[in-house]
């Protein structure tokens, strides 16, 4: 733990002064200082997983302590976590695949009740996991049952090498965390790349001459609308400014670099303009279990005037930023009131803000909170790297990628300490 | 029809003002006297008080009248025929005392009340407590013209006051009046009188060539009207003259059309009859009058399509955007990145007008210096809100009318009329008019439209002045104070308002409710590129008012505490649409989503009968820096 405490010291630093910017940056090293974390822990001889799955969580809980406003830390820890959980017991599928295979090798029926009476415990529960997890798509077009299948598709990873080297405790100790290590590569990987995947569902979206909106600056966003453009697809951008940061004139500054055909707009000038717009397309914050959207400050407002003038209101997020939890009083507790001085020049308003002068409270306070949460009946469609989406259907998404033991962190790790 | 009697009574009393006015008053108005009791003898001006200077819904209660006169005209006497038709607008005027009442106070608008008015010797102001109520009712019901007109009957009052309260007492004054009229009326023939009626015959039997009936209602106009001329100015009298016999003509030609020669002998009559009401009480003035003056040599129907306001400018129109360029008096520059959307909006690079209007003024010869003064202020920014952008046009107009002189050859109200044009459209180059702005050109207008051509220069000066006055004080401060005071009901102790940008009705309600010591808390939402709400925001807090300070953006965020809205608007359109700072729509629907009660607040002067569906169709455009810069 001693090791890797510097890197720790330096994320938790970084959550807490605000600077890495944006949940894509900061959910990439997050899951870059798990990987080394999985890394250097020293995996005992029994429950290798149980130890991986403990030091994780005892990192991420102070992550998360450190910055809760940044859903994108919990959620890559929790995926982080579903994907120890995942190579343990696609190990252990194996294992018993191996074992069985080389005992019995009947058909799948037989097979999956031998493992149920011989084997461990947490076959039985990986196998209970896989039977309550619903229908996707693909399984539905592979006519096999679920029940079957499931274990299969789990194993896919190591499949090929764990049936040779299953009986080799020691190289299977390495074999998890190596398996760990490359899951979370390849988390990273998507991180980095889930800009292009989602860039990728452009065309299908942005039609010819079409008039879109914007709120503030979202790389996503960026990349959405520069992924139809190339496709020679001409159409206007309207881009409100999204005060009290005005990221918005960074986004029309790229986006006329690129060669789009830009508007600014102030943020009060949304619901002037949004009746001439065929699609708001923002990107979001966090996308919480429900649908419902943590974004930044003012996006309420154009879902609102989106909604009033029956304009489709698409959200893009990539998938480090599902989040699974649902959110309770949102607006309060998942916000962050940012400083004053965004807003006002103290140097005019000293006299007001001065708490020690008359009654004792201020004649003035000034809010300026950093999110807004846009409830998911003003949704009208997600893309995120997994394709688009209703916002009823997140909860099963969610499911996708973690695990129900994972979706509260910190008192399990509270209580392990 | 209690309430219809009652308010029936009003306008007389309100003539109580003039006779008693007229009386003591030397050589001068000796004219005038005589016209007064003429007026009541044809039957209109008791009644033409109803209607505001400012005839905000005119299209409905014109074409309404005009088409009634029509048809009536045809054997009946106008007069007559026009009665019943006043009497329901009558009608409406005691309708809304209900609405009165809502404001708690008792409403007797018979005459007792208004001489307990006329005998109190209070300055403006201290009569607000009267014109408030009657203005109050357009909260409610929002027949505002009505408020108008109520409103008129105080201040003439007020007007005549001095004079009038020592002569008689209250309670004879009605019947005072009465006597005085018919008598008087009875006195009148005159030479200008006989000459008038001779003209009315000619204009008759032309008419008669056509058709039997008008032209029987046309002597009698003539008769009625040509009393007035008193004083003959012969020029006048040649183009009424002139006027008559166009209108027979049209009349003649339109044979079946017989309608058009009655109004169009009953225009000439009301042009007459006007200024006696202009001089001595200028919002007298019955805006049918004068569409009937203009409208009288026009087919019905065209007439009808004049009160629709004409179609704004489309800039997207090359041939026309030239041609008002040739006009334009310094130049603007078209922005180079043209936003398409607003295609049909004039679009300028703003910045350098400024130095371009200063480097002219010397060659601006033509521009008074109070218009200049305020066109700059325009430009600049000095000078912004419906109020007070308002208020300083009209403050400059008084000055140009009070500098004005007319020259050879020329009448005045022809010429006067065309100046103001012509400052007003320099106005509008600087920054494109508000509606309230619109109004009030519209009124002033129509109060140099209708000034008697029996009045001299400098009467007829001091007349507009006192017209442009009366505007101000009515329309624009009565009306805030009487807003602050019914918005401030509203208001209760615990209460978190909320209001965006800087209104100053809505800042005068915060300070009017704070000094009742309703406790309550302010939010103050705010934008760019103006943050018009520092300014607000600074002020209140100098009145020690607890606020609230955001951006618009966090609106939805804030808006859980607030358990009102109050919201100022630019004008409120006739389909019920609020025009208003740019903004105001996202607070109102954000509030809305909140289940929390929205309170517009427009004095309704700013009230316009276009209709407008959304904000692109029509709006003005800002700076493009304003924007891009922070």
């Amino acid at each position: 733990m001693t090791q890797i405490e510097p890197q720790n010291q330096l994320t938790l630093d970084l959550s807490r002064k605000h600077k890495i910017e944006g949940s894509q940056a900061t959910a990439r090293q997050t899951a870059e200082l798990l990987r080394s974390v999985i890394s250097q822990q020293r995996v005992p001889y029994t429950n290798q997983a149980g130890a991986l799955i403990d030091a994780v969580k005892a990192i991420g809980e102070q992550l998360i302590a450190a910055n809760p406003v940044e859903l994108a830390v919990g959620n890559i820890v929790r995926r982080v976590l579903h994907i120890i959980r995942e190579e343990d017991l696609s190990l252990t599928t194996a294992a018993i695949g191996g074992l069985n295979l080389s005992a019995v090798s009947d058909d799948e029926n037989d097979d999956d009740r031998d493992g149920d009476s011989t084997l461990s415990a947490a076959a039985v529960a990986a196998a209970a996991r896989s039977t309550l997890r619903p229908p996707s798509l693909q399984t539905l077009l592979e006519d096999t049952p679920v029940s079957a299948a499931v274990p299969q598709t789990s194993s896919s990873g190591g499949d090929s090498e764990g049936k040779s080297k299953s009986a080799d405790k020691s190289s299977r100790s390495r074999k998890l965390k190596h398996d760990v290590i490359e899951a979370v590569n390849e988390l990273i990987q998507d991180i980095v790349t889930c800009h292009e995947q989602i860039a990728e569902q452009a065309v299908e979206h942005i039609h010819q001459n079409e008039v879109i909106l914007t709120l503030g600056s979202s790389r996503t966003v960026l990349e959405f609308l520069f992924a139809a453009k190339e496709k020679k697809r001409s159409f206007r951008v309207f881009v409100a400014e999204g005060a009290p940061r005005y990221q918005g004139h960074l986004l029309a500054k790229e986006l006329v670099a690129r060669g789009l055909q830009t508007t600014l707009i102030t943020d009060s000038a949304v619901f002037a303009m949004i009746s001439r717009v065929n699609m708001v397309i923002v990107g979001a914050h966090a996308v919480m279990a429900n649908g419902g959207v943590i974004a930044p400050v003012g996006m309420n407002l154009v879902a609102l005037a989106a909604q009033k003038h029956a304009v489709p209101f698409v959200v893009l997020a990539g998938s480090h930023k599902l989040c699974p939890l649902y959110p309770h009083n949102p607006e309060v507790l998942l916000n962050e009131l940012r400083s004053p001085s965004e807003l006002l020049d103290f140097g005019e308003f000293s006299d007001c803000m001065d708490f020690g002068s008359g009654s004792g409270s201020p004649l003035l306070h000034v809010v300026n909170p950093a999110f807004d949460y846009v409830p998911p009946k003003l949704v009208s469609l997600f893309i995120t790297d997994a394709g688009g989406h209703n916002p009823s259907y997140m909860y099963r998404l969610i499911a996708d990628y973690y695990s129900a033991d994972d979706l509260v962190v910190q008192r399990r790790a509270t209580a392990g300490n | 029809m209690d309430a219809r009697r009652v308010s029936q009574v009003v306008p007389k009393v309100r003539q109580v003002g003039f006779v008693t006015h007229s009386d003591p008053n030397p050589p001068p108005q000796a004219s005038r006297a005589q016209s007064v009791p003429i007026e009541s003898n044809s039957g209109t001006p008791s009644d033409s008080p109803d209607f505001s200077p400012v005839m905000i819904p005119p299209p409905r209660h014109h074409s309404e009248n005009l088409s009634h006169l029509r048809s009536a005209a045809v054997a009946v006497p106008e007069s007559s025929s026009r009665r019943p038709m006043w009497d329901d607008r009558v009608a409406v005027v005691g309708s809304y005392n209900p609405g009165n009442s809502l404001l708690g106070q008792p409403v007797s608008p018979n005459s007792s009340e208004v001489n307990s008015e006329a005998s109190t010797t209070l300055g403006w102001f201290g009569r607000n407590s009267s014109g408030k109520f009657s203005a109050g009712s357009s909260f409610p019901g929002g027949g505002f013209d009505l408020t108008t007109v109520k409103m008129e009957n105080f201040t003439q009052l007020e007007g005549k006051k001095p004079e009038a309260v020592p002569e008689r007492g209250g309670g004879a004054a009605v019947e005072v009046h009465n006597e005085v009229s018919s008598s008087t009326a009875k006195a009148k023939t005159t030479k200008a009188e006989r000459r008038a009626m001779q003209e009315a015959q000619r204009a008759a039997k032309a008419a008669t060539k056509g058709k039997g009936g008008g032209g029987g209602v046309e002597v009698n106009n003539r008769e009625s009207s040509s009393n007035t001329l008193k004083a003959k100015t012969t020029k006048a009298e040649r183009r009424e003259t002139q006027e008559a016999q166009r209108a027979a003509k049209a009349a003649g030609k339109a044979q079946g059309n017989k309608p058009v020669a009655a109004a169009g002998g009953a225009g000439p009559g009301n042009i007459l009859r006007q200024p006696s009401q202009n001089r001595d009480d200028p919002a007298v003035g019955s805006t049918i009058a004068g569409s009937d003056r203009r409208g009288g040599d026009r087919p019905p129907e065209r007439e009808r399509k004049k009160d629709v306001p004409p179609p704004r400018m489309q800039f997207d129109d090359q041939g026309r955007v030239n041609k008002s360029k040739k006009r334009a008096v310094f130049n603007q520059p078209e922005a180079k990145n043209r936003v398409e959307l607003f295609r049909h909006l004039p679009q300028y690079e703003h910045g350098s007008q400024l130095t371009d209007l200063e480097s002219k003024f010397l060659e601006l010869d033509s521009m008074h210096p109070a218009v200049y003064k305020v066109g700059v202020q325009y430009l600049a920014g000095d000078v912004t809100g419906g109020n007070a952008r308002c208020i300083a046009m009209l403050r400059a107009f008084q000055e140009v009318i009070n500098d004005y002189s007319t020259p050879p050859g020329k009448t005045l109200v022809r010429d006067l009329t065309a100046k103001i044009s012509s400052y007003v459209s320099f106005l509008i180059e600087c920054r494109p008019l508000s509606m309230s702005m619109g109004n009030a050109i519209r009124f002033q207008k129509s109060r140099i439209a209708k000034l008697p051509l029996t009045l001299s220069e400098t009467e007829a000066k001091a007349a507009l002045c006192n017209d442009i006055d009366r505007f101000i004080n009515e329309k624009i401060i009565l009306a805030d104070k009487v807003i602050v005071r019914h918005a401030a009901t509203k208001v209760r102790d615990g209460d978190v308002l909320l209001t965006y940008g800087s209104s100053c009705v809505v800042e005068m309600i915060l300070l009017y409710a704070h000094e009742l010591g309703k406790q309550f808390r302010v939010v103050v939402v705010d934008s760019r590129p103006k943050h018009e709400g520092q300014a607000l925001l600074r002020r209140l807090l100098a009145k020690g008012l607890s606020c609230t300070y955001t951006h618009i953006n966090a609106v939805s965020y804030i808006m859980h505490e607030v358990t009102r809205v109050f919201l100022g608007a630019s004008s409120v359109l006739s389909n019920g649409t609020t025009y208003s700072r740019v903004g105001t729509a996202c607070v109102a629907m954000v509030a809305h989503a909140f289940r929390v009660p929205v309170l517009i607040c427009c004095e309704a002067y700013k009230f316009h009968e276009r209709v407008q569906l959304d904000s692109i169709c029509s709006n003005e455009l800002g700076m493009l820096v304003l924007v891009l810069v922070r």
